[in-house]
């Protein structure tokens, strides 16, 4: 336990008899994927130093059923829906965050008709309110006046028509915050979405992440902000194959608000 | 004057009209071919969205050239269609001209404003033609509208200009009259007539009652024209000017990212979890219910909204030239997905016509027929076809359920993908983790 994060369960809290401000669903990149980890780690150090009271479901959590929904298996998503919908209303879950906007959108849309109804927010929206609300500051530090431009994932933009939150927050980093030429409404997928995570592409002649890494680095940005987990491993693959892992660096805007701040 | 003409223009009128009212019956029965979609909520909402989208052209302009140009278009087919109120009531009752006595002064602005738009419309149509043909964009020379869609495009924007030709050069022979010295029976003067003024002088030197034949060819021509224009909606992408509105004001209202929850699917998964459930006092299928089908393999399985779209799509290749996969070379395009979806439903609707009104079996569907697995399979749900399209079509509705039918009723999903559900269904994450480590991360470096 080298970082004293504090992260408790709803189990724990339940016992102490304590509701938690907020449930902070992780979601399985955030808990298994090795880069993704290293958001909800800052998001989580975030939280912390805001004092802001959560707790997560640990090992209680499963799968929401995003990606067995998108590749069509209907049966497979609402077991998962019932099964998770069990849990949180055992726990009385009003208010969730979710650092995924694959979580965040099947939670916030498709849940309520199947019994779990919440307050569902993204990260990004959930920081804009702790700093409208004086609850946390943003500072540049290592961030200050460098080029950065941010890749809309489909699940917060187009999907759920959230675009300025995660920009409101970069542009507190004293950066310059620069667009790619197809953005917020018009941005191009990373690829992932879909479940095409979990298999691989058809035929083609291009990966789409590649096309969307050609977007990024035509912005002649330092760092590509992500919202989504499976985005920024997308573009981050992108980088890798176009050999500028050097030059560019692909960050979650949790990561560069809690390393602003050398949280 | 007899009344020969006006018989036979009441006949022409009476079969134009009676054609196509049998042809938009057609339409409206192979839309109802579809299952059943609650849209009728939030009136409030759908008739904004309708007016915005469909009256207001709000996100044709989106892409400002093109957006323009059939904002002139749009504007002249409405404008000018108010002529033919005239031309109507002068066909069926042998006058000529009948409202420039009444209007004055604003029948010379109304037709004035005409001819400035067919002209206007004339020169945006020539750009159109030039986009597809000359120039090339790359969503028109796109394989999916090799062979008759392309034709019809273009048969389209030579349409349009005839029409607006034939208005112009009538007014012209009009106004020729209007000023010959004497003047000439019937041809008042009823305007400045801006744009025909110049195509007069064509008429010097002929014989007054030559050129009064030929004004009435070119209004007869025309109020043909136009009747068979209206007629070759049904066999066209043109279909799009009048069924813009409905399918604006039915589109979907809910988030984008926002899936259906099968409700077949509900029922099964709440009897299953339901500890106190004995499934053999399961109420049996009630005599003659046909078992639910999971998602979509053929027209009949989608709603009927989705098959509005179909008939809505105006073949622009908005969505296609938005599409992550298209541009990455996969086979997916969104738009021949709507395509298909057409051609399929007018098949569909064909055999029914030939089997006196019942649809018999032709061991064809929508799915391998018309769309593959592997274009369905290309989507990344990404949503940018549904926002890219100018009437509200979702082409992605039709790729999930047609999705859900491969997996749910065929097992048919790509073996990575069904690794995956092997895995959500076993430890709860799309990867072989285990659920009990969900949590590691809190103590890892």
């Amino acid at each position: 336990m080298s970082e004293n994060l504090i992260v408790p369960t709803m189990a724990e809290m339940l016992a102490q008899g304590k509701q938690p401000e907020v449930l902070f669903w992780v979601g399985c990149a955030g808990s298994f994927d090795d880069r993704a980890k290293k958001i909800t780690k800052a998001f989580v150090r975030i939280l912390n130093s805001a004092n802001v009271p959560f707790a997560v479901l640990g090992t209680e959590e499963s799968c929401t059923g995003d990606p067995a929904k998108r590749a069509g298996n209907e049966f497979l998503f609402q077991m998962q829906a019932m099964m998770n919908i069990e849990v949180l209303n055992a726990y009385e879950a009003k208010k969730i965050v979710t650092a995924c906007p694959h979580c965040f959108n099947t939670l916030k849309n498709e849940y309520p008709e199947l019994g779990g109804k919440y307050d569902v927010v993204h990260h990004t929206e959930f920081l804009k309110s702790l700093l409208n609300d004086g609850r946390l500051s943003i500072e540049g530090g290592q961030f200050k006046g460098k080029k950065i431009t941010f890749h809309d994932p489909c699940y917060l933009g187009r999907a759920n028509k959230i675009y300025e939150a995660p920009r409101d927050l970069i542009e507190k980093l004293d950066v310059e915050l620069v667009e790619m030429k197809r953005s917020k409404a018009n941005g191009l997928c990373c690829g992932a979405g879909g479940a095409q995570m979990f298999k691989d592409a058809e035929k083609g002649n291009k990966e789409v992440n590649v096309e969307r890494t050609e977007d990024a680095l035509e912005s002649h940005s330092e760092i590509i902000a992500t919202a989504c987990p499976f985005c920024n491993t997308m573009m981050t693959d992108g980088i890798k194959s176009k050999e500028k892992e050097a030059d560019v660096k692909v960050m979650d805007i949790a990561e560069l608000i809690a390393n602003a701040q050398d949280l | 004057m007899s009344y020969l003409d006006n018989i036979l223009f009441a006949i022409i009128l009476i079969v134009g009209f009676g054609y196509f009212i049998s042809n938009i019956k057609k339409i409206y029965r192979n839309i109802n071919l579809g299952i059943d979609v609650d849209r009728k909520d939030n009136s409030k909402e759908r008739w904004r969205n309708m007016a915005m989208i469909a009256l207001g052209q709000s996100k044709m302009v989106k892409r400002p050239v093109a957006g323009i140009l059939h904002i002139i278009v749009y504007v002249g087919f409405v404008i000018i269609n108010i002529e033919l109120l005239e031309i109507i009531i002068d066909g069926l009752f042998g006058t000529h001209r009948v409202f420039a006595p009444f209007l004055g002064a604003v029948y010379n602005v109304l037709i004035a404003s005409f001819e400035i738009l067919a002209i206007l419309v004339i020169i945006a149509v020539t750009v159109f033609w030039i986009r597809r043909n000359v120039i090339k964009l790359k969503r028109f020379i796109n394989p999916d509208l090799n062979g008759y869609p392309k034709k019809d495009a273009n048969f389209i924007l030579y349409f349009e200009t005839i029409l607006m030709v034939l208005f112009l050069f009538m007014n012209a022979a009009d106004f020729h009259l209007q000023y010959v010295p004497g003047g000439y029976p019937h041809f008042i003067q009823a305007g400045s007539f801006p744009v025909s003024q110049f195509l007069a002088p064509l008429f010097n030197g002929i014989n007054n009652d030559a050129v009064a034949v030929i004004y009435e060819l070119f209004w007869w021509l025309h109020i043909v024209g136009i009747l068979i224009f209206m007629n070759y909606l049904y066999f066209s992408k043109h279909l799009h000017i009048l069924l813009a509105f409905p399918n604006t004001y039915f589109a979907n209202l809910k988030p984008l990212g926002e899936f259906d929850n099968l409700e077949a699917v509900t029922k099964e998964v709440k009897m299953m979890m339901d500890p106190n459930a004995d499934p053999f006092t399961a109420p049996a299928a009630a005599e003659g219910e046909v078992p639910a089908k999971f998602g979509a393999s053929d027209i009949q399985d989608l709603n009927w909204v989705q098959l509005l779209n179909a008939y809505t799509c105006t073949e622009c290749g908005r969505c296609t030239s938005a599409c992550p996969a298209n541009i990455t070379g996969k086979k997916l395009s969104p738009r021949k997905i709507m395509m298909d979806t057409r051609d399929r439903m007018e098949e569909v609707g064909r055999n029914i016509d030939a089997n006196k009104g019942v649809f018999v079996a032709d061991n064809k569907t929508l799915l391998n027929d018309y769309i593959t697995p592997e274009e369905l399979w290309a989507c990344t749900s990404c949503n940018a076809c549904v926002e890219e399209c100018p009437v509200s079509i979702s082409p992605l509705s039709i790729i999930m359920d047609m999705r859900r039918f491969l997996v749910m009723e065929q097992s048919a999903a790509p073996t990575t993908l069904n690794a995956m559900m092997t895995n959500v269904e076993n430890n709860g994450a799309p990867w072989p983790y285990n659920q009990q480590d969900r949590l590691n991360w809190k103590n890892e470096i």
